[in-house]
């Protein structure tokens, strides 16, 4: 009894037994979690560094605006044309979708419409290639027109999502002020709670861009079959593309193609990484902006 | 226009007195706009059905010659018109399961890490970069992926694991080649890691603070209180994260199919070349010459579908009860 109530003056500090071997275990999950956050990062620095320290050597004026075989000019060309014409299909609907989630629908509406979202999420790639190749390619022939469509409906529920995140920040206020003023909803909407999230609305679509421009599956159903030396813009015949000649060229087993394909993955990769990190940095700032 | 723009001057004070032109345009742009956002929303509602349709429609030939059986008869063979998936959906299990198995763990241990043990600054740095793991094209992760990783595993890893765990026959000999269905898996893994911990990230961001100052207060270690309060308290998040996860690592054709070295065998080691279901739609299609041979890759993209709307259809049950929303960040 007398043991407990004053504890031996001579006893160490340091936990010892039960204690100890919690402590043991709390610091070993501890460290395991460091360890798997430190790995994560490796691998992602692994790959960038492979990329970057590789494609360099491919990477000249030349590489980026000349056609096949010393350049890819006409494939980044087609790139831009199809995420472009993607993001021109995608951007409307998507921010439509937002607007009916934040000012029409009710409890059930937002609960069908983000379930219909997430399942168009969750749409494998090459799923949504063979339904583009069905719809548009089967019977007539590739075009960038149906990768684009395919583009677009990867990047619909991102945009979607993204917009209607930045549709919520919009503050009460200034929509009340505007319907105390006898602003008509339509107005209300048009000119101040779409302007006030415009911002936000594109720099999610930069994300969404920048998501789907890598994008490959579709592709080689959709736009695959194109003369890599030539510069084309019209989409509706196949366009050359980046991720697609990358793909062929990993195919190929070709060490001087291999090389190219790392230039082309270099520029992709820093395309992407800046447009996300950019458009990362933006949204933050105007969320904070609009939540303060 | 002109007699517009004074009319417009005057709709200052009560609705009443605005003029029935504007009053007409407000009504006609009410109603256009709830128009336009209530179609958008159909097309995309009605952008799933269509693309249902069309693939069932694509498989329908294939369907009426080989019916369920397609699902598990295992041999693949264009030139003599016989054709059955068994194979290729074994390799999409194995693979998807690896991911899984070993990212699920890694991804909830940086979602814990990024909350609970990262100083700030630190959190800030390496959050966005887990995530931008998830931006790298899948093409690239699979050239890396063919040239770097395929052979590195090839002449470290697989003999290492073959020597010390060689008994059990999922370790068999390594191949010549670093195209294997491990290669495939480790690659999966790689983008299954970002999606579970981003998810799961914020999951756990909104543990409420109290309970698990409470647990600490009463004693308990950094581990009790993740293993007492934060996880349970999210444990249906994180199934449902796990489940998106499964389901990106399920439909994934390029990385896959440019390190999987696209076997038809059904193979115990994980050394040995395999194959998905979309990796060989990816991979056969393009070049499908027989209208069977096309409708059979559709019929692969049928299960693929199902699988893929199951699970993403099981993640919202599962994480209604918990919501996330606006967590997701694909």
């Amino acid at each position: 009894m007398s043991d407990q109530l004053i504890p031996d003056p001579g006893a160490p500090l340091t936990p010892s037994g039960n204690l100890r071997r919690r402590q043991l275990v709390s610091r070993a999950a501890e460290l395991a979690a460091t360890a798997a956050a430190v790995a994560a990062t490796a691998v992602l620095a692994i790959v960038i560094w492979t990329v970057a320290s590789r494609g360099i050597k491919a990477i000249d004026l030349g590489f980026v605006f000349t056609g096949y075989p010393t350049g890819v000019g006409p494939m980044l060309l087609g790139t831009i044309v199809i995420s472009l014409l993607a993001t021109l299909i995608a951007m409307p609907v998507g921010v439509l979708i937002a607007l009916f989630l934040t000012e029409y629908a009710g409890a059930r509406g937002v609960r069908g419409m983000k379930l219909v979202l997430d399942l168009l999420n969750g749409l494998p790639s090459i799923v949504l290639g063979l339904f583009v190749f069905a719809l548009l390619v089967d019977h007539k022939q590739q075009s960038g027109f149906a990768g684009a469509v395919a583009l677009a409906i990867i990047e619909l529920p991102l945009i979607a999502r993204g917009s209607q995140e930045v549709l919520l920040l919009v503050p009460k206020g200034l929509r009340e002020a505007s319907d105390a003023l006898g602003v008509a909803r339509w107005r209300s909407v048009l000119t101040v709670v779409l302007p006030t999230a415009l911002g936000g609305i594109v720099t999610s679509t930069v994300l969404a861009v920048a998501r789907a421009a890598g994008e490959t599956a579709p592709l080689i159903l959709a736009s695959s079959v194109f003369d890599p030396k030539s510069f084309t813009a019209n989409p509706f015949e196949a366009l050359p593309n980046v991720p697609v000649w990358i793909y062929k060229l990993s195919e190929e087993g070709n060490p001087e193609g291999f090389t190219e394909a790392w230039g082309m993955s270099l520029l992709l990769v820093s395309f992407i990484l800046f447009a996300s990190l950019g458009a990362r940095a933006l949204l933050a700032r105007s969320k904070r902006k609009l939540s303060s | 226009m002109s007699t517009v723009s004074p009319t417009a001057v005057q709709v200052s004070g009560r609705a009443g007195r605005m003029s029935p032109l504007r009053k007409r345009a407000d009504l006609v742009g009410d109603r256009m706009l709830f128009g336009v956002c209530l179609l958008a929303s159909l097309i995309a509602a009605g952008t799933i059905l269509l693309v249902g349709y069309q693939v069932v429609h694509g498989a329908s030939p294939a369907i009426s010659k080989f019916g369920f059986g397609f699902v598990y008869e295992t041999t693949w063979q264009p030139n003599f018109g016989t054709f059955g998936a068994g194979s290729l959906l074994f390799g999409t299990v194995v693979t998807s399961a690896f991911a899984l198995l070993v990212g699920a763990p890694i991804a909830i241990a940086i979602g814990l890490f990024l909350t609970l043990l990262a100083p700030r600054g630190v959190r800030g740095v390496i959050g966005p970069l887990v995530e931008l793991l998830a931006a790298i094209p899948s093409v690239i992760l699979g050239f890396w992926g063919l040239l770097v990783l395929g052979p590195f595993l090839q002449a470290h890893v697989e003999p290492f694991l073959h020597d010390t765990l060689g008994f059990l026959p999922i370790f068999g000999a390594p191949e010549t080649t670093g195209l294997s269905v491990f290669t495939a898996s480790v690659i999966l893994t790689i983008m299954v890691i970002p999606i579970i911990a981003s998810i799961s990230r914020d999951l756990f961001h909104s543990v409420p603070r109290e309970l698990q100052d409470g647990a600490s207060a009463l004693g308990a270690t950094r581990w009790e209180v993740v293993r007492g309060i934060v996880l349970p308290t999210t444990s249906n998040g994180v199934v449902a994260a796990c489940i998106l996860g499964l389901g990106r690592a399920l439909g994934e054709a390029i990385a896959v199919s440019q390190v999987i070295g696209a076997g038809s065998a059904i193979q115990a080691s994980l050394f040995k070349s395999g194959d998905t279901l979309a990796s060989r739609i990816a991979l056969q299609f393009p070049g499908a010459l027989t209208e069977l041979h096309k409708a059979s890759l559709y019929y692969c993209a049928v299960i693929l579908l199902v699988i893929s709307l199951a699970a993403n259809l099981a993640a919202s049950w599962i994480g209604r009860r918990f919501s996330y929303g606006g967590a997701v960040n694909w």
